[in-house]
């Protein structure tokens, strides 16, 4: 099948720093992918080489198998790009704004669409409001829809969800998933770890421009986050024991990492040997916040 | 087409929908200049037979609005959007370098129009006006406006700041404008800076114009034709391959 993006050795550089090192990556059709890192990573500078906002130095991209450099026109109506800035015009209302986003993408009559995007995201009221009368969470859907009215069958944000409140963010996850069950391939980046853990059934990580982790959310919590065991017992030691590794303790309050759940009866067990008795007890599943530490402390 | 059409109609807008700062200034600004200069020296200053320097000013003044209004769109629409960032909007689409090209140029164009016809319209009551050549006097208009729009365009993409522009604007064309023979003819003026002023490209379009009224010029209303049709021949080449390339707007 052909990726819906694919990143070959994309490098780019801003004087002397390189924003992207070598980054290869294949988003496949139908994905909710997830592009996370810390601050500076070089998500941003990535989704802009990929829109064509800048130029790789070296590498190729391809959207839909459209070379975005080669066949710019084509790769561009494939995608639809939230930029993560608060960018509008001042000057149109909200509807303006995207008849004329419309128009650009060389669609002339978009109504009935554009109705039921600004019903999607929660917009109709607004819809004839200038931009600049719009709170931060109006204009960030306005950013939104403005990526959608060309119906791309990729689309790509950029925090989407950074300074918005809970109940938009709730609306912009169902409205993504909706999306995606319509088969709209979807590429987010987020500091939310538990959003991405939520929403996306693939991850990538960049570091420094690297691309440091790739794999399904599900394999990247297994693979590097155990289970962690909270426990608050009567003494203020835990018996020596091989199968407990305790990761903190707060006076009476152990957290210990499990590598699965069969270590867990292991310490059950001991404890009991101990004849230790427990007060609190609390089981955490694997988060994606742990695996994300990990791997940026590895690297 | 429809991508060019939306962009061209995006930039009237842009325009027409402050029409108070953008047509309207512009119009009491002319007159003032009319106002207080023909006052000053119209019984002083004699540059054709028969023609009172009041009415010698206005086609200067009407091409003087239509070159700084035609500059001010383009180059302010750009940096605007530059500053604030939403140019990301026409970066992202299939817009190609032609159509952006050819949009703003149009507009810009569209306002120095109506703002020169808007002067015209104001300040002919004041003098008495003979219009000798109109298809020359449009012509002039057109293509002056056009050259501006272009090197508006190429002034927005080069300034990052507010102030940057505002320098090109002060240093660059405003002198071009004002010593291109607004307020006088060439011939009024000591022999370097009349063969001085043969180098200022601003001062065919002017004296172009002049001629569309008048039937008499400085230059052969012929030669400053191909003058300005070579000069934004000269720009729009410059222009494209800036746009082309992405200069200080894809990174
Ligand atoms: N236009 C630019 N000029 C110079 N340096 C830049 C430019 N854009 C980005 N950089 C640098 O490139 C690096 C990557 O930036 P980028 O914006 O891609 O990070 P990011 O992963 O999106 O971070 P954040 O999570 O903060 O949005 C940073 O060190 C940044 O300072
Ligand atoms: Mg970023």
């Amino acid at each position: 099948m052909q990726p819906a993006i694919r990143i070959n050795e994309v490098r780019k550089c801003y004087g002397t720093l390189q924003a992207l090192d070598g980054v290869c990556l294949e988003i496949m059709p139908g994905e909710i992918f997830g592009l996370l890192g810390p601050n500076g990573a070089g998500k941003t500078t990535l989704i802009s080489v990929v829109a064509g906002l800048a130029r790789a130095d070296s590498g190729s991209i391809e959207v839909m198998g459209a070379d975005v450099i080669v066949e710019y026109r084509r790769a561009r109506r494939m995608l639809g790009v939230v930029p993560q800035e608060l960018v509008f015009d001042p000057f149109f209302s909200v509807r303006e704004t995207l008849e004329i986003q419309s128009g650009y993408f060389g669609i002339r009559k978009n109504g009935a669409w554009i109705d039921e995007i600004l019903h999607n995201l929660d917009l109709t009221s607004k819809a004839d409001d200038n931009m600049r009368s719009l709170s931060g969470g109006m204009k960030r859907r306005v950013l939104v829809a403005q990526a959608m009215v060309h119906k791309p069958p990729v689309i790509v944000l950029d925090e989407p969800t950074a300074g918005v409140d809970v109940e938009l963010r709730q609306s912009l996850w169902k409205f993504m998933r909706s999306l995606n069950r319509e088969g709209h391939t979807i590429v987010l980046t987020t500091h939310y770890l538990e959003e991405a853990e939520l929403l996306c059934n693939r991850i990538g990580m960049l570091k420094a421009g690297k691309v440091v982790a790739l794999d399904s959310t599900k394999n990247l919590l297994e693979n590097f986050s155990g289970l962690y065991l909270k426990l608050r017992v009567d003494c203020t030691e835990l018996p020596a024991d091989e199968s407990f590794h305790v990761v903190s303790r707060d006076v009476d309050l152990f957290t210990l990492r499990l590598e699965d759940f069969q270590q867990l009866e292991r310490v059950l067990a001991g404890l009991r040997r101990a004849g230790v008795a427990i007060r609190e007890f609390e089981l955490q599943p694997p988060d994606l916040e742990e695996v994300f530490v990990r791997i940026m402390n590895r690297h | 087409m429809t991508i060019f059409l939306t962009l061209l109609h995006k930039e009237f807008l842009r325009f027409w929908k402050v029409a108070f700062q953008t047509v309207a200034a512009p119009i009491l600004t002319s007159i003032l200049y009319l106002v207080i200069f023909s006052n000053a020296l119209d019984s002083r200053v004699v540059i054709y037979e028969n023609v009172s320097y009041g009415a010698f000013l206005v086609p200067g003044l009407v091409m003087m609005s239509v070159l700084q209004n035609a500059f001010a769109n383009s180059s302010s629409s750009i940096i605007q959007s530059k500053v604030t960032g939403n140019i990301v909007f026409m970066l992202l689409p299939p817009i190609s370098y032609i159509e952006f090209f050819g949009a703003y140029v149009l507009a810009s164009v569209a306002r120095g129009l109506t703002v020169g016809s808007g002067v015209f319209l104001a300040t002919v009551w004041f003098v008495d006006l003979q219009i000798s050549a109109p298809l020359w006097a449009v012509a002039f208009a057109i293509l002056g406006s056009a050259n501006l729009g272009a090197l508006g365009l190429i002034a927005g993409i080069w300034a990052e700041k507010f102030d940057q522009l505002a320098a090109f604007q002060n240093f660059v064309i405003l002198p071009l404008t004002f010593l291109s023979g607004v307020f006088y003819s060439l011939k009024s003026l000591p022999p370097v800076w009349q063969t001085l002023s043969h180098f200022n490209p601003f001062f065919y379009v002017i004296d172009g114009f002049r001629f569309g009224f008048f039937g008499a010029s400085d230059a052969a209303p012929a030669v400053s034709l191909a003058v300005v049709g070579t000069s934004f021949v000269v720009l729009s080449a410059a222009t494209l391959l800036l746009l082309k390339s992405g200069y200080k707007l894809r990174h």
